[in-house]
């Protein structure tokens, strides 16, 4: 059972927390390919070692980045989701 | 064998406390202390199991959770447990144990003879015999003469197990010389401590083996340690494994009380772990040596020492180390008389008078039936016993440490695997570290509680030193005879060398085809044996091989620990209505309905005249119906409309406050995700509400794009579902109740015509009434305080009654609903559903701002002309309705191709004939075109026509 560092609630057990997405996959809006669309729906890098990801703690309904090693599990930390990452 | 219980002696046993047990109905005495198996051997029960397979008789063989064979049910106050080992569970006055796949007795098995039939039953055998004319003739006979213990299907538990989460600085597993010598340093050092150890007494190898601590006798120090960490408020675990190892350093602990509470599981998350899990011992390959009276010669020092047993009184020790001469010679000083063979060419360093020592030697093959008789050895002399003790060096018990992604080290000195580089967070010591002196163990306790061992220095052995100078003794390809390697899954050498003739030769292939290790046991005496073989016969080095993947857990652990109290109703709770007792009142009879328990229909009949009368009534004059679990997510905020324009497929922030719309959800990938109608209360304040069992996920995506898109001070969300009850009045003459009901808001259709929405109050509670409907009826849904619903809801029965209101289920406002062709997503549609498939095709073609979802809605697949799409099935009159599920077929290639599926199907009693939704290839563009529709074999023909059976114009909603 991992724990995940909530930026708002602190270091929780794995099962409160839904994987939201890898970081930094933008929406592209408006008039796109098909080919640009299906990358932001589909296509994933699923890297092997250091990755950062959205999660989502459940029990408080936050959304927030976090930076994780997908081989050895250890979470190098984790922050609010911001305008350098997800533009308003 | 002839192994009894001596006069005096056995330090865990007491002999004041005589208890009575039955095994395979035979009364057994013993003594408070003592273990099923100690008892067992000591009332000279040689054999006490049968094997998995071939029903061999099988003795006892270790003194703690390594035992491959005494796996017994036991029958107590508590209930039935299966395959306990009786090396681990105390004897109990009173309990019945029985040994497993023996029938009637261990003793008299009457499938004994099953192992004269052994060589056409080698490992895999099932592959390949037992084919012709088909293996399921035979499966039923093989699996109930094969097997270990029987489950109790009636068991019920009388408590439910507790479930304790735990933190602490330092977790020591394993209360030996190592594990105490880390626990105290780390409590010296001020830390909190939880040390555990899965046997009754601490202690581990102090217990039965000799050793000496800065000048104290083993046992004393250890009682002397154990009472400090006591005294110092420590928490020390006894009859307690450490099962799993998990991420983070989560460590699953079970812990069995002797006083007939169920089990209790632990997760303890400490700082630091300290693994001093000890070592086991491994047999000896020879030919036979699974017999009864073949026994670990740790064990049988262990049984002596602390439970006054001994196992033989004509003992041969073959060994291949020193550790077993202090069993040697203990068992000679105790009467038998005791001669080791021990294969290393000098012999035992610590060989002494009293016993005979047969250096360079090795025993070829036991003799014996029910038990070991005699031995033959490899100069070909046979020697007569009673008693075989096997020391084939020392397994580190190294399960957590691997568990925990730990690489492994060969260590040929040891002729062992032990941990190999260290693991953050994660120390190990004594025996599973590879330690073999007292000192080292001691003093790798201390250095394995890393920064939290206290600046002392750690304690010393002050006796003589243990050593051991194990060669290697492995099994042996071609050896003669059935040489055993796994005791519990009944795998010889013979099968390891099938399995690489047929190219088994990778170590998990070997485990999965000859079962190698799968047994409940692990392989925790076989797998290192195993693997030696398998290595020598494919001419590689052991550590070349490898070993197989280490999982939890450890040993095994009764369901009722894990579940806890996550069983019965509190499995997976259902959410409740707060007018729940007045639905039972009413005679409602109640279903699960996506997590909501709700009434399905009213009355003690039966359930489809109820439902159908209550689906025709409702069309008559009014209903009412409990609408609560509909989700009301309020919005807010002055990002809102443009928030709502872009989750909703439809335009919304065109609605005017006051009114509300209906519309869908897509995900990214244009399905519909959801529908429902939308509220605007005011500019900036909308309640959204969803599916009844889609709330949870469609507040959780409306958080996710108000996070991620609109940025957290512009947009509010609040799920408000559970705050209000929303009662439902339906019917022609549902606007005549409601006035009746007196809530302060004008009703006339001007003032509030279909799709508005007014304030208003009841009892003093504000209200809010929407006309919306789910029935195609005129029907107004009014929301109130949870609380407070009671009160209303009765009012409204009391002014329903003029007008023979009658109360709906959900069955029947399901089929009211498909009358009309509204749908229920997920039942209506699948996931490839897109709002043009059902329909609804403006917004895609008119809207320009961005929506979720919209670039779907314009990839080839969206725009392919063949889509399934929503249509209703008329069947011809007088026939019964489709069955859901049920395919529309057409031919093409070779056969039938379906060309869509039944979605919904009911009888409508208004209409007097069956109704039925479905998603249709090119529905849309079919109406009034025949096709078949098959179902289960049978071929029926239903007509494609619109999806709304019932009042198309819609006169009744405005009427």
């Amino acid at each position: 059972m991992q724990l995940f560092p909530c930026p708002f609630c602190g270091p929780r057990e794995e099962s409160e927390f839904h994987y939201g997405g890898e970081a930094g996959n933008l929406r592209p809006d408006g008039e796109v390919t098909a080919e640009r669309w299906a990358g932001y729906l589909h296509m994933r890098d699923n890297p092997k070692g250091p990755t950062r990801e959205i999660w989502v703690h459940m029990t408080c309904g936050e959304f927030f980045a976090m930076s994780r090693d997908s081989v050895n599990h250890k979470v190098s930390g984790s922050s609010v989701l911001g305008d350098v990452e997800h533009g308003a | 064998m002839s192994a009894s219980r001596l006069a005096t002696g056995g330090s865990d046993i007491d002999r004041g406390c005589p208890l009575s047990f039955t095994f395979d109905d035979r009364r057994v005495e013993g003594f408070a202390g003592d273990t099923i198996a100690s008892a067992l051997l000591a009332s000279g029960q040689a054999v006490v199991g049968r094997s998995f397979k071939y029903h061999r008789p099988r003795g006892i063989w270790g003194s703690g959770v390594e035992e491959p064979n005494a796996l017994v049910d036991v029958e107590s106050a508590v209930g039935r447990v299966p395959n306990a080992r009786a090396t681990t569970v105390q004897a109990a006055e009173g309990i019945r144990v029985r040994s497993v796949n023996a029938s009637p007795t261990a003793e008299t098995d009457r499938n004994a003879v099953l192992d004269r039939f052994a060589r056409f039953l080698p490992a895999a055998f099932y592959y390949k015999t037992f084919m012709w004319p088909d293996w399921h003739l035979f499966e039923p006979r093989i699996r109930a003469m094969a097997g270990l213990g029987v489950v109790d299907p009636d068991w019920k538990p009388r408590q439910v197990s507790d479930q304790v989460n735990h933190h602490c600085d330092v977790l020591v597993v394993g209360a030996g010389p190592a594990g105490l010598a880390a626990a105290a340093s780390a409590a010296a050092a001020g830390h909190s401590v939880v040390l555990v150890d899965d046997r009754t007494q601490p202690g581990g190898s102090l217990r039965h083996r000799g050793g000496e601590i800065d000048g104290v006798e083993g046992r004393a120090w250890v009682e002397a340690a154990v009472a400090r960490l006591n005294s110092g408020g420590q928490l020390v675990l006894s009859d307690t494994t450490a099962f799993g190892l998990y991420d983070h350093n989560l460590v699953a602990l079970n812990q069995r009380h002797a006083d007939g509470r169920p089990d209790t599981l632990w997760r303890v998350r400490p700082r630091r772990i300290v693994l001093a899990t000890g070592a086991i011992e491994r047999p000896v390959p020879f030919a036979n040596n699974d017999l009864p009276g073949i026994l670990s010669a740790d064990a049988a020092l262990s049984y002596l020492r602390r439970h006054g047993v001994l196992v033989g009184r004509d003992i041969v020790v073959a060994t291949n180390n020193d550790s077993a001469y202090e069993p040697a010679l203990a068992l000679a000083a105790a009467g038998a008389s005791v001669m080791v063979v021990d294969c290393r060419r000098e012999g035992g360093a610590q060989a002494k008078s009293g016993i005979r020592v047969l250096a360079g030697r090795t025993i070829t093959a036991a003799r014996g039936r029910n038990a070991v008789q005699g031995v033959l050895l490899d100069d070909g002399t046979t020697v007569a016993v009673d008693c075989v003790l096997v020391s084939g060096g020392w397994t580190p018990t190294v399960h957590l440490f691997s568990q925990a992604k730990g690489k492994l080290a060969w260590s040929d000195q040891l002729a062992a695997f032990i941990p190999g580089e260290a693991i953050e967070g994660i120390g190990v010591a004594g025996a599973v570290a590879g330690t073999v002196s007292l000192s080292e163990a001691l003093a790798s306790g201390v250095a394995a509680a890393g920064d939290f061992a206290s600046s002392s220095p750690a304690p010393r052995g002050t006796g003589s030193e243990a050593m051991l100078g194990v060669v290697s003794l492995w099994p042996k390809p071609k050896a003669k005879g059935r040489v055993w390697i796994d005791y519990q899954s009944d795998v010889t050498a013979k099968d390891v060398e099938l399995a690489v003739r047929e190219n088994f030769v990778s170590v998990e292939h070997l485990k999965r085809y000859t079962t190698l290790g799968m047994a409940t046991d692990q392989g925790k005496t076989s797998n290192l044996n195993g693997l030696a073989l398998l290595a020598d016969i494919t001419g590689r080095g052991i550590p070349e091989v490898g070993t197989t993947t280490y999982r939890p857990p450890f040993t095994p652990v009764p369901f009722a620990s894990l579940a806890g109290s996550r069983r019965g109703s509190m499995h997976a709770p259902v959410r409740r209505l707060p007018l729940e007792a007045n639905h039972r009142a009413a005679g409602g009879v109640f279903q699960e309905y996506g997590g909501w328990l709700r009434p399905a229909y009213y009355g003690g009949g039966e359930a489809g005249a109820s439902i159908q009368e209550e689906a025709r009534r409702a069309r008559q004059s009014v209903a009412l119906f409990d609408g609560s679990t509909l989700g009301k997510i309020e919005v807010i905020g002055p990002r809102a409309a443009e928030f709502v324009d872009f989750i909703y497929y439809n335009t919304m922030s065109t609605l005017k406050p006051g009114h509300c719309r209906y519309g869908f959800m897509l995900s990214e990938n244009g399905v519909v995700f959801d529908d429902g109608v939308l509220v605007r209360v005011d500019e900036h304040r909308f309640i959204v509400s969803c599916s009844s069992s889609h709330v949870a996920a469609v507040h959780a995506r409306l958080e996710e794009w108000r996070q991620d898109r609109f940025g957290r001070d512009s947009v509010y969300i609040h799920n408000a579902t559970a705050q209000y009850a929303t009662l439902t009045v339906s019917g022609p003459n549902a606007r005549q109740v409601v006035e009746a009901l007196d809530l302060g808001a004008a009703l006339d259709d001007a003032s509030l015509p279909h799709m508005a929405v007014a304030a208003g109050r009841f009892a003093g509670d504000e209200v809010r009434i929407a006309r919306v409907s789910f029935t195609g009826d005129r029907s107004y849904e009014i929301s109130i305080r949870a609380d407070r619903a009671e009160a209303l809801w009765t009012r409204m029965r009391q002014e329903g009654r003029a007008f023979d209101a009658v109360l709906l289920g959900l069955e029947s406002l399901m089929i009211l609903r498909a009358e009309k062709g509204y749908i229920v997503i997920g039942k209506d549609t699948d996931g490839t559903t897109m709002p043009h498939d059902l329909g609804v095709a403006g917004p895609r073609t008119k809207r320009v701002n961005e929506f979720v979802g919209r670039r779907s809605l314009f990839t080839e697949a969206a725009n392919s002309t063949n889509r399934n799409q929503l249509v209703g099935l008329a069947v011809r009159e007088g026939e019964a309705p489709l069955a859901t599920g049920a395919h529309g077929v057409e031919k093409g290639g070779s056969g039938l191709k379906s060309i869509g599926f039944v979605t919904s199907n009911y009888q409508s009693p208004t209409l007097g004939r069956p109704v039925a939704l479905a998603l249709i290839e090119r529905g849309a563009a079919r109406h009034g075109e025949t096709i078949d529709v098959q179902h289960l074999g049978v071929v029926r023909q239903a007509t494609i026509v619109a999806p709304c059976a019932f009042d198309p114009e819609g006169r009744r909603l405005h009427a």
